[in-house]
C-alpha cells in the first residue's frame, strides 16, 4: 500500500471543499472518502486504488447513520451499516427485497463494517482489474485495452457491456434500490441534490473508468425509498457458485403489485449479469395486466435477456439469468403479505 | 416519475419525503455544524504521508499507546506492535475471517480495518476471552469439547465470530448458524463440529 494522509471529517460542510473523488474518475484519485474500508483498503492493498489522502467519514455517523421510516417512505443514511439495515424489522416487513439483498451479501463481519453508501460504490471483481500485473485494463489504465475480452470471462457481464469493458457490477443492494425507484441524496461542492438511483451508475461505453455520475467531492448522504404497493411483495434471489459468502452469478430483485389475480405493477432488476445495476423494463411491461403464472414468469425472463451479448465463458449466464428472473417472480407472486 | 427527480430537489426534502414522521430536526442537520473556513488544501503545506500517527489502541481492556504508519491495519498492529498473535492473517483481503476481532462489541475483520480508525474504541481479541484465573470462555471450551478444529489456524477467528453470532441472535437454528458463520472459512473443513460447538455454547449461555 502506498502512503497516504489520514483525516477525520469534522462535518459535511467542512468536507465540501475537500472531498474525495475516487468515486468518479479512475483509481489514481487524490482523495478518497472511507466508510467501512472494505472496498477501499482491499483495492489499496492491491495497488489498484492509490489515493494520497483518505478522509474518514465515520465521524459523521450522527447525521448519516440513521434509518428513518415515514409515511411516504424510508430514508437510509449513507453510513448505516449493511447489517443494521438487513436486521431492521421494519425493512424486513415493508421492503423485504432491500433486507434480503443485504443479508445475502458478503459476510456478517463485512456487513458490520460496510456502509450502504460505500456498498453502492464498490468496484468490480474482474480479475484483470484487481491484478495489476495485467497492464491492459481500460478501467484501471485508460486506453490500455481489456484483458477480459479474450481472457477468462466467466464472471463478466452479458448486458450493458462495450468493446472497452465487460466488467460486472458486483453488488446486490443496488438492484433492490433500482427496483424500488430509490432516490440518492448527494452533498456536492455546490450543495445538496437528489437524483434517481438508477442514474447513478453508468455503462462503460468508451470510458469504463468513469463508473458513476458523481463529481469530485460528492458525498452520498442518503437513500430515499418510496413506499409503493409493490414493495411488500418483493424479494431478492441470488444464484452463486457456493451457497453463501459469494458474489452473484445471476440475481434478480423483483417487486409485484397483484390485485384480483392481475399484475398491476412489476419491477425487475438484474445483478451479476450486467455492467451496472440493471432494470429490465420491457420484461416488466410484459407482465402488466397478466396473471403471474409460470408461463408469464418465464416469458419475462426471456425478455429480460433479449439483448444479451455473451462471451466465450459466460453464455451460461443467459440461461441462468432467465431462470433466476422466473423463479424470483414466482416466489414473489406466492408470498403471503 | 423520478426521472426528473434531479430537477425537483424540494419535492424530496427529508421532511416532505418522510411525510413528517420521525425526522428529528427541522432542517437537515448535516449543515448545522458551523464549518470552519473551507481549507483549500493547497494553501496548507502538504502533510507528510509517512509521518507516524500517535494512536492508543484499547485491546482487551489495556491501553496501548503506539506510533504507527497510517497504513497499519488493526491486524498488523495487534500482531506486530501489541504482540497479540492470536488473530491470524489468512488472506489479508477480507475473504477468510481468520482475522476476526470485536470492535465496540461487533465482529469485524481486522485486516480491512485501519488501526488509526479504531483508536479509543474497545477491541477484543481471542486473548481477551479467558477469565483472569485462566478459565476458558464457554465458546473456547465448546470448541475443545466438540473437537471443532484440526490445524487451528482459523480457530481464533471462528471463536470470535461464533460469540458474536450468538450475541446477534443469529444462532437460533442449524441453518442460521451455518449462514451466519459463513464468513469464516476452515481449510480443514471442521464445519460440522464448529456448528456443534456453537450450539453447545449457545445452550450453556441460555441454560
Ligand atoms: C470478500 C468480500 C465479499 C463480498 N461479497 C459481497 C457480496 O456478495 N455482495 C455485495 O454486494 N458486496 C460484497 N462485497 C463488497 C462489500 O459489500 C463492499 O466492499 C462494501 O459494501 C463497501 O462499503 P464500505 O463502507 O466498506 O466502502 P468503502 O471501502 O469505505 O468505500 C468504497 C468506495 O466508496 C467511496 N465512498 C464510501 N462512502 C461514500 C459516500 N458516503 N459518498 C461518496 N463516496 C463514498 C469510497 O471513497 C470508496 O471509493 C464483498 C466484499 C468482500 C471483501
Ligand atoms: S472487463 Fe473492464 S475491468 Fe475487466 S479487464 Fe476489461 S476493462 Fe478492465
Ligand atoms: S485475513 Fe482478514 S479476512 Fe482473511
Ligand atoms: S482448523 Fe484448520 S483451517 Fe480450520
Amino acid at each position: 500500500m502506498r502512503p497516504f494522509t489520514y483525516e477525520r471529517a469534522a462535518s459535511v460542510d467542512a468536507l465540501r471543499a475537500r472531498g474525495g473523488d475516487a468515486a468518479r474518475d479512475g483509481m489514481k484519485t487524490s482523495r478518497a472518502f472511507v466508510a467501512g474500508g472494505t472496498t477501499l483498503f482491499d483495492l489499496m492493498k492491491l495497488d489498484v486504488m492509490q489515493p494520497d489522502a483518505v478522509i474518514d467519514i465515520n465521524p459523521l455517523a450522527n447525521d448519516l447513520g440513521r434509518i428513518e421510516v415515514g409515511g411516504n417512505g424510508l430514508r437510509l443514511g449513507a453510513l448505516v451499516r449493511m447489517s443494521e439495515a438487513a436486521d431492521d424489522p421494519r425493512i424486513n416487513r415493508d421492503f423485504p427485497v432491500l433486507a434480503q439483498s443485504l443479508t445475502l451479501a458478503a459476510s456478517p463481519q463485512l456487513r458490520n463494517m460496510a456502509s450502504l453508501g460505500g456498498n453502492v460504490l464498490q468496484r468490480t471483481r474482474c480479475h484483470y482489474f484487481r491484478d495489476t500485473s495485467w497492464a491492459n485494463c481500460n478501467k484501471r489504465n485508460p486506453g490500455s485495452g481489456c484483458a477480459a475480452l479474450e481472457g477468462m470471462n466467466r464472471i463478466h457481464a452479458v448486458l450493458g457491456a462495450s468493446d472497452n469493458c465487460i466488467a460486472t457490477y458486483p453488488g446486490d443492494f443496488a438492484q433492490a434500490l433500482i427496483a424500488l425507484d430509490a432516490v440518492v441524496e448527494v452533498q456536492g461542492r455546490s450543495g445538496k441534490r437528489t437524483l434517481a438511483f438508477e442514474k447513478l451508475h453508468r455503462v462503460p461505453a468508451d470510458t469504463p473508468r468513469i463508473e458513476t455520475v458523481l463529481e469530485p467531492g460528492d458525498l452520498i448522504t442518503a437513500f430515499l425509498i418510496p413506499t409503493i404497493p409493490a414493495a411488500r411483495r418483493s424479494a431478492y434471489l441470488k444464484i452463486r457458485d457456493r451457497e453463501s459468502y459469494e458474489f452473484a452469478l445471476a440475481s434478480a430483485a423483483v417487486a409485484l403489485d397483484i390485485a384480483n389475480g392481475q399484475v398491476r405493477d412489476a419491477r425487475i432488476a438484474l445483478g451479476g449479469v450486467a455492467t451496472k445495476p440493471w432494470r429490465a423494463r420491457e420484461a416488466e411491461k410484459a407482465l402488466i395486466g397478466k396473471k403471474l403464472d409460470e408461463d408469464a414468469a418465464r416469458r419475462a425472463g426471456e425478455i429480460a435477456f433479449q439483448g444479451a451479448a455473451p462471451r466465450a465463458h459466460n453464455a451460461f449466464k443467459v440461461a441462468l439469468g432467465r431462470e433466476t428472473v422466473a423463479r424470483a417472480l414466482m416466489h414473489a407472486a406466492q408470498m403471503e403479505i | 416519475m423520478l426521472d426528473d427527480a434531479d430537477d425537483k430537489p424540494c419535492a424530496l426534502s427529508r421532511r416532505g419525503f418522510l411525510g413528517g414522521a420521525s425526522a428529528a430536526g427541522a432542517a437537515l442537520p448535516l449543515v448545522a455544524e458551523a464549518a470552519t473556513k473551507p481549507r483549500t488544501g493547497r494553501s496548507v503545506a502538504a502533510p507528510d504521508a509517512r509521518a507516524p500517527a500517535q494512536v492508543t489502541l484499547r485491546v482487551n481492556g489495556t491501553d496501548h499507546p503506539l506510533s504507527l504508519d497510517t497504513r497499519t491495519t488493526l491486524l498488523d498492529a495487534l500482531r506486530e506492535k501489541v504482540g497479540l498473535t492470536g488473530s491470524k492473517k489468512g488472506c489479508d483481503h477480507g475473504q477468510c475471517g481468520a482475522c476476526t476481532v470485536h470492535v465496540d462489541g461487533k465482529r469485524v475483520l481486522s485486516c480491512l480495518t485501519l488501526a488509526v480508525m479504531v483508536a479509543d474504541k474497545p477491541v477484543t481479541t481471542i486473548e481477551g476471552l479467558a477469565r483472569p484465573d485462566g478459565r476458558l470462555h464457554p465458546m473456547q471450551q465448546a470448541f475443545i469439547d466438540r473437537d471443532a478444529f484440526q490445524c487451528g489456524y482459523c480457530t481464533p477467528g471462528q471463536i470470535m465470530s461464533a460469540i458474536a453470532c450468538i450475541n446477534e441472535g443469529h444462532a437460533k437454528t442449524h441453518s442460521d448458524i451455518r449462514e451466519y458463520m459463513s464468513g469464516n472459512l476452515c481449510r480443514c473443513a471442521a464445519y460440522p463440529n464448529i456448528v456443534a460447538a456453537v450450539k453447545q455454547a449457545r445452550d450453556v449461555k441460555e441454560g
